[in-house]
């Protein structure tokens, strides 16, 4: 048996070691820095405790991010997945019903395809995209405000505190809506049609077949998508940064972007890991909490 | 919501569409057409942007370029080395997505199909990976590169993007490997064949429909990343190694102090077209790739 021992160790090794080295020791290290003061001049520091966790629990440019990413851990997912089911719905059983049964719409694949433009762009040209689409003499969102007559509402987006932070909210949920439309109508095309048209015999409305029975038989796939959407939602930085870098005056700051800022910009390695470390707690919350709430008994079909 | 109409038609079964129904669900087109022309103007607006002047794109958003001036598009590709930086995208992607399939498929078959001590410990190590922010990281991450001699160069940044890919990929893969069937394996070490190749010679030709999901899936994660160029291509030099989503960013700073419009905008289109050609070519395996993909 020696060579299958052999054999093991030689598939194992170099993997765990890559990711040994580029992803847990990081991990591990981040707890490690998060209770210094490094500010990465020198590397000279001092283990100060949980200072840097006083330090954050008093700022107030964190909590301001937090509570942008807060707004963004409810309001994207709740968009987006409704959204998402709605389209998918409409794709997938949406077209007209006959003796056949019930069926797509015409174009289904073509509507799949396209609405998952987004997705397959990479996230820096989504931002830019639509840094120039909120441009406000150049952009296309004034200019269609303009050709149809509603000039006074051709603001500067990106420089209003009062719009920033949902300029940026559109363009999470409009880049990611394809994408769980493709995945629900995938989970959609499992459920047997003649649920539907028992459904519809008895006189359902259309609303009530998505609420009785898609939704509870897609429920799982919800559920996914739930957890992704959130864990997007903590993130936020890469749009974030390319569309308004936080700003104006912190109205679109997240906290991605403060522990970017505060390691790359300020140099304070310390306190940057313990913005990361609260992340880490926040995102591990947060998945629990959205796997608690939405458990539900799994229809079996 | 949809008007509906039971038709009381007799036709066969498998009869796809064969004559127009008698309502069309207007309504629903109706928003299906709204969203699709919400998520296809923006690009189409990029693209005809970056065709015309920069006079005609001050003047009005809405208006066609007079003529199609490829000239943009020349001064994007050399001047602001947007090709420069497609191809190093492509080459950090193109290795990663390598390292990734062999190392992560590597360790999935063996913690899949042997057992062995400590098994279910590294099984877990490496599914742990997908529970932590990469924000976590980043500050260490950039030590440790920078420690190793490999900020700010392009195989640093491969090797990162193959390790922090291994996680879903040995997750995803370790559950594939497991539901192939033992027969095949067990006939082929009845004929002779040893481990190594019955791995490269049986087992991961049988996986391919697990390797093609996964590797859709790391190949957008990838080709999508931004914050880990941004943290790992800096210092002396490193903006001839950036890869597309930097240089992008980096251009659409500099050409908006310029004033140069069209070129943004045919950088952007030269970063956007491929991607979007390839994936109009390979859309029905992303899409049903990337349903069984999440959907575990």
């Amino acid at each position: 048996m020696r060579g299958k021992r052999l054999f093991i160790a030689t598939f194992l090794i170099p993997p765990l070691l890559l990711y040994g080295i580029f992803v847990v020791s990081p991990y591990a290290q981040a707890f490690q820095i998060a209770g210094t003061n490094w500010s990465g001049l020198s590397p000279d520091y001092e283990f100060v405790g949980l200072d840097n966790f006083r330090r954050l629990a008093g700022d107030g440019y964190f909590w301001n991010a937090l509570r942008h990413n807060a707004l963004m851990l409810v309001l994207l997912p709740v968009a987006t997945i409704l959204l998402g089911l709605f389209f998918a719905s409409m794709i997938s059983v949406g077209g007209r019903s006959d003796r056949v049964g019930v069926h797509g719409v015409r174009g289904a694949g073509f509507y799949r395809v396209v609405y998952f433009f987004p997705q397959v762009l990479s996230v820096a040209i989504v931002g830019v995209l639509w840094k120039e689409m909120y441009a406000p003499h150049t952009g296309m969102v004034n200019g269609i405000l303009r050709a149809i007559g509603l000039d006074g509402l051709a603001v500067a987006w990106l420089g209003d505190p009062r719009f920033s932070f949902w300029c940026v909210m559109a363009v999470l949920v409009w880049m990611n809506v394809g994408f769980y439309v493709v995945l629900f109508s995938a989970a959609m095309q499992s459920i047997p049609r003649d649920l539907y048209e028992a459904a519809l015999l008895d006189g359902a409305s259309r609303l009530t077949t998505l609420v009785r029975i898609t939704v509870p038989l897609v429920w799982d796939t919800i559920q996914v998508a739930w957890v992704y959407l959130a864990i997007l939602a903590i993130d936020g930085f890469a749009v974030v940064q390319i569309i308004t870098d936080g700003g104006p005056s912190s109205s679109s700051d997240v906290v991605g972007l403060r522990l970017y800022k505060t390691a790359f910009a300020d140099g304070q390695f310390g306190y940057a890991s313990a913005i990361g470390v609260a992340m880490f707690f926040l995102t591990l919350t947060v998945a629990a909490m959205f796997l608690r709430v939405t458990r539900r008994d799994r229809v079996e079909l | 919501m949809a008007v509906l109409t039971r038709t009381h038609r007799e036709s066969p079964p498998e009869q796809r569409s064969p004559a127009p129904p008698r309502r069309v669900p207007v309504l629903s087109h109706a928003f299906l057409i709204g969203w699709a022309l919400l998520t296809t103007l923006p690009l189409l607006w990029a693209v005809l942007s970056s065709f015309k002047s920069d006079e005609e794109i001050l003047t009005d958003p809405w208006s066609l370029p007079s003529r199609l001036r490829w000239e943009n598009w020349g001064r994007a590709w050399n001047e602001a080395h947007i090709g420069r930086y497609f191809l190093n995208s492509v080459i950090v992607v193109t290795g990663a997505l390598a390292l990734t399939m062999l190392l992560g498929a590597m360790a999935a078959y063996v913690l899949a199909r042997y057992r062995f001590r400590g098994r279910r410990i590294v099984y877990l190590a490496f599914v742990g990976g997908m529970m932590f922010p990469v924000f976590l990281a980043l500050v260490p991450l950039f030590f440790v590169v920078r420690n190793l001699g490999l900020l700010g160069t392009l195989p640093g940044l491969t090797l990162v993007y193959a390790a922090y890919s291994l996680p879903f990929t040995v997750f995803f893969l370790t559950a594939f490997f497991r539901t192939l069937p033992t027969s095949v394996a067990e006939a082929a070490m009845v004929d002779g064949c040893g481990h190594y190749r019955l791995f490269f010679a049986v087992m991961l030709p049988m996986a391919r429909p697990g390797l093609v999901s996964v590797g859709i899936f790391n190949f957008l994660f990838q080709w999508n990343q931004y914050v880990l160029p941004l943290v790992l291509m800096q210092g002396e030099g490193a903006e001839r190694k950036w890869v597309l989503a930097q240089g992008l960013t980096a251009l659409a700073v500099n050409e908006g102090y310029r004033g140069d419009f069209s070129g943004l905008f045919a950088g952007m289109t030269i970063a956007m077209l491929p991607v979007i050609a390839a994936y109009l070519l390979f859309h029905r395996q992303v899409q049903s790739g990337l349903a069984a993909g999440q959907l575990r």
